[in-house]
Parts: C-alpha cells; structure tokens; sequence
C-alpha cells in the first residue's frame, strides 16, 4: 500500500539510489540478526530438551537418540499404529522433543507385538525397519534399583516382575541365595539379564509398591557400566584357551593354619570325607525364643 | 470512535479531485471510507454487487477445503474411521498413499538423515503437487493455522486496528535459512520443536498440551503487533512453498483491470498485498496475471472486488478481457 502512494517515480528515483541502498543493508542486518536469533534459540531449545528423560522409552527399533532427532519427523503413525495405546506423542511442555512418540513403563507399557506394527508405520526410518524380531528390541534395561523395599529382596515370594516378564527366565530369573535375616530361608532375587531384556516395562508396570516401583526400565547408557576392556576374565580366558594359560600351579600351604583343623576340606587320593557334626540350626539373632523347627 | 460522519443520504463518495474519469467510490471501500474518515468494511460492495453468496465463494470453498482436510484426519481418532493416519508432515491415506511434507524432510535431510523411500515418495508427490499448481495453496487451502491468523486479520480490521510494525518482507527466506542451517548444525528437526503450523495441527489430533500458548501467541502478534505478521513476514515453511510455486500453473489474473475503481478493497484482503499491484496497476509488467510465488492463491480478491476484475485461471493465460 505504501507503493500506491502519490509520489512520482522519478522523484523516488533521485532521491538515490545510495539511500535505498542503505535502508536494504540495514534492514537485510536487522532481518538476519532476528531471523538468526530466532533459529539459535530454536536450536539451543533443541539442544536443551535432547536430554530424555529417564522415565521415558523410545519405541522398539528407535535409533540412537541423537539420531533418531534428525530422523523423526512427528507424524504420530507409529502412535497410531500401537494397539495398545502405549505410544504418545510429546507435548509442547513434556520432557521429550516435542512431537515425538514416547512412552513411560509404569503408564503403559510395550506389549511386544510380534508383527510391531509401531516399526512398520514409520515412513522415515527413525525406528529401524530391520527390526523383525521384537525379542531383539532394546527400548531400555529393567533394573531392580531399590533392594530397600523390593519384596522379594525382604524375603517375600513376590516374584511378579519375574511372573509377568515376556522372556520369563531368561531377561528375569530368580537366583537362590541366603537369606542372613533369619538365616534358614533362602531369597530368591529378581535378576536381570541385558542379553534379553528388551526394555518392554512390564515387570516395571507390574511392581506391587504403591507408587514407585522398585524395578524400573533405564535407557541403556544409565542402566550399564562401560565393560572393563583391560580386565580380562581368568575364567573366560581358560574356557577359550581349553586349559589354564599358566599350567598347573603348586598349592602352598598357609603357614600356621594348614591342615584340617583349620577348615581345609580337600581330599587326598583314598581318603574319604569327615562325617559332618548334625547341622543345628542357628537361634534368631536377639531373641531367646528357639522353636526347634527345623528346615 | 470519533469520526465525522458523512450525510447519510449521500450513498457514494465522488471522487472531487482530479480522478474525474474514476468512476464513483463506495462509502464502504477502503478507499472510500478513508477519505469520509470512517471505518472501512472491504467487501460490503461486492456484497450489493454479487449478493453474499458470490462474494464469499472463495472464502466458502476454502474453510470447507481447510475444515475438510482436517476433518479426514478427524474421523480416525474421533470415530474409529480411519481414512487419513498421521498428520500434515507426514500421512498414510487409506493405507496406501503417503503423503509427506517436503518442508520437514529437508529439514530432516540437512539434519543429516535419509528418510524411507515411504516419506520420499510421499515428499515427492506433495511437492509435484504444489510445485504444479502453486506452493503457498498450502497456505490458504490446508494449513490450519490460517484459520487463526485469517481470524486475526479479520479482527484488525474489525476493530481498525491500525499501525503495529510487521518484520521486514525477506524474514522469512531468512529464517528458512537459519532453520535449515540449524538443523545441519544441531543434527536434530530443531525448528519442529516450535514449528506453530505443525504443531497446531499435531496438537489437534494428538493433544495441546502448551501448544495452545503459542497458538495463542501467532494470534496475538498477527492482531496487535505486526498485521499479517505471521504467514506474511515469518514463516519459514510458507517460505519454502513460496519459492516452491513461482512456476505454478494457476494463479490470479486481474484480467478486467480495465474496470477496477481503485476502492483497495483486494489490498485490505490480501495476505500479501504487494503481489497485487504489479499485476492490477502494470507495474513492472505487462500482463494482468499474478506470478508472485507468495501469493497464496487464496482468491479472496476475487470475492471482495465488486467489479469482477480478477479471476483464477492458469499461467499461460495473460490476455485481458
């Protein structure tokens, strides 16, 4: 509208050239320096909110976060596409970038489905289509963090996180061990396996605590150490080697404290064992009450 | 407001000075009202001209156009019909077609990510599209967030609003630039964070959440701050559908500019008034057909001017008629 004014071209042409330069590099500094700091606070926003929460899981076949940033471009099919409703989109004011999908183990968590049609819905390749088998997904890692209030670690048969686990005995077994408290009853643990766990949150759903659970899937980079690469594994040494690396070694004996007595219960050749004193079991440490029950 | 009214009797403002030739300006035109000091209401004259109906047939088409694209992404979640999946960046219509926005996978691409031959296509096929027929359709026929803006504008004028300072016209191809620049840089989607097009649109299928605070803000600045400051002056996605339709195949024709009463009714409607006059006043060129790439194609020109001077045709029609 402000070209329809009333002044007359040639007027406008002499008024020069020099000053209509002037105002275009001025206003071409002005509109670049806005438009620049717009784009940097977009990009250090981005930068910003990259750190994902730990609470919330990338689908199955997600790339690496970093990567998965530049390919997903939060349309919101792998979403559509979860029969469950596990997967959510962030919202502007969530913790994950917004848009894209996430979901929170103690909400809802990944069924697994076989054909993962989350996978198959995603155009761009942010989750991996050369994921077929859901077993090898790696949304994250269960950990049995509290061993404060975890039941089974009170020693209590809970045993839900394990019951519910899709790759029962093998991401989560129960390992047997002793139970000190009452010292005549085993525990029997909750343990996690990262060559199967896929990260899927039931066991995390599942927890029996009120509110917190006291197994929680973790991204992998919180939930493992780095792998020790210089300590090398006597054990897995000798297994690769089909024999000690070292040969055999001379036992010596500890001076003083050799022999029988002192607890050493190897056996010579023809020599048979000790008959064992008819195990006792120990009183409850404090109190003077001893029922007599035996295991 | 305190302005001075004219006789009521007096149904057209003659135009005194000398623009003798001019036919007489409708009280109600932009033009008109200026010089009787009222308020200005672009399109009433049409109205009398066309009757309603005519007068609004391009705004009709294209809120039932806008209203029904959304509306196919609706009924999925709403109703359990699925017929679109997905949203504006990237879709599957009845389980076969993709349709992608080119837009957000450049983004994607600088980000340093070849997406699936799935998004390619469907990238490719949009873009085929508005390359044909004229990117920033997007714009006025599709994206929702002109719906918001249109209604910012609309209450500019409402209230006569005037003055307010809108960004310098190149900040958009500026910030397309920052923004692709930014996502090389920063190897993630670092626009889509607070992309209001697309987030508007995810947030209406998939849930607010602050989205309506930004919504809120786009409007705001359009109404108070800068008028059309948004999809005129900012966005970099209208941009990138700008340049994407300078070879369009349809676009506006003044072609009756012979008959045009100088009421500036199409300039107060216009999203982008200044592709107008190169076109309807021969500036700069000789033919009555609108080539700029941003213009939107919108065709609320050719609603409001009671003179039938534009009319949509294709780009190798430049007669007048």
């Amino acid at each position: 509208m402000k070209d329809a004014n009333d002044t007359p071209a040639p007027a406008r042409a002499t008024t020069g050239t020099r000053s209509s330069r002037r105002r275009f590099l001025k206003e071409a500094a002005g509109v670049a320096g806005g438009a620049g700091l717009l784009a940097l606070g977009a990009g250090l926003y981005a930068r910003q909110a990259a750190a994902l929460p730990a609470t919330a899981l990338r689908p199955p076949g997600a790339l690496a976060e970093g990567d998965f940033l530049s390919a997903c471009v939060r349309c919101g099919l792998c979403a559509r596409d979860c029969p469950y409703d596990t997967l959510k989109l962030a919202r502007l004011g969530d913790a994950p970038a917004t848009g894209t999908p996430y979901f929170e183990a103690r909400g809802v968590p990944c069924e697994m489905c076989e054909d993962i049609p989350c996978v198959v819905a995603c155009p761009t390749g942010a989750l991996d289509h050369g994921l077929t088998d859901i077993t090898q997904a790696r949304m994250g890692l269960a950990v049995l963090i509290d061993h404060e209030t975890c039941l089974n670690f009170l020693g209590l048969r809970c045993d839900v996180c394990y019951r519910v686990c899709p790759v029962i005995d093998k991401a989560i077994t129960l390992e047997k061990s002793h139970n000190p408290r009452s010292d005549r009853h085993a525990m029997l643990l909750p343990t996690v396996h990262s060559d199967y766990c896929t990260g899927c949150g039931k066991c995390e759903k599942a927890c029996v605590l009120p509110g917190e659970a006291a197994i929680k899937v973790l991204p992998l980079k919180l939930a493992q150490g780095s792998r020790a690469e210089h300590y090398r594994r006597g054990w897995e040494e000798k297994e690769a080697a089909g024999g000690s690396l070292i040969g055999e070694q001379v036992e010596l004996p500890v001076r003083g404290m050799e022999d029988k007595a002192y607890g050493d219960t190897r056996l010579r050749p023809g020599e048979t064992p000790l008959p064992q004193p008819e195990a006792v079991p120990a009183a409850p440490a404090g109190s003077g009450l001893d029922s007599r029950w035996k295991p | 407001m305190s302005t001075p009214r004219a006789p009521a009797a007096d149904p057209v403002v003659s135009a005194q000075s000398a623009a003798s030739a001019r036919p007489a300006l409708p009280r109600s035109s932009v033009r008109g009202a200026a010089q009787l000091g009222l308020a200005a209401r672009p399109g009433v004259e049409a109205v009398a001209a066309k009757g309603w109906l005519r007068a609004h047939k391009w705004l009709l088409l294209r809120r039932l156009s806008q209203l029904g694209v959304l509306a196919l992404f609706l009924v999925g979640p709403w109703f359990g019909c699925w017929v679109v999946k997905g949203n504006l960046t990237s879709s599957l219509t009845l389980g076969v077609l993709p349709l992608s926005d080119p837009f957000v996978l450049a983004q994607s691409l600088a980000a340093g990510h070849l997406p699936y031959r799935q998004a390619l296509i469907g990238g490719g096929i949009v873009f085929a599209f508005y390359l044909a027929f004229g990117g920033r359709l997007f714009c006025s026929w599709v994206c929702p967030m002109n719906l918001v803006t249109d209604a910012a504008a609309w209450l500019r004028r409402r209230l006569g609003l005037k003055g307010g300072k809108a960004p310098a016209a190149a900040s958009r191809y500026w910030l397309l630039g920052f923004v692709l620049l930014a996502a090389a840089l920063s190897g993630s989607l670092a626009w889509e964070w607070l992309n209001p097009v697309s987030m508007l649109h995810r947030a209406l299928l998939f849930g607010f959440g602050l989205a309506w605070g930004l919504v809120g803000g786009v409007f705001l600045y359009d109404l108070l701050i800068a008028p059309r400051g948004w999809c005129g002056h900012l966005c970099p996605q209208g941009a990138f559908y700008s340049l994407l339709g300078r070879a369009s195949l349809l676009g506006v024709s003044a072609a009756r500019r012979r008959d045009c009463n100088d009421c500036m009714d199409c300039f107060a409607v216009c999203p982008e008034p200044q592709v107008i006059r190169p076109a309807l006043k021969a500036a700069g060129q000789d033919h009555p057909l609108i080539l700029d790439g941003d213009c939107t194609r919108c065709g609320r020109c050719i609603d409001v001017c009671g003179k039938s001077v534009f009319r949509i045709t294709t780009r190798f029609n430049r007669s007048e008629s």
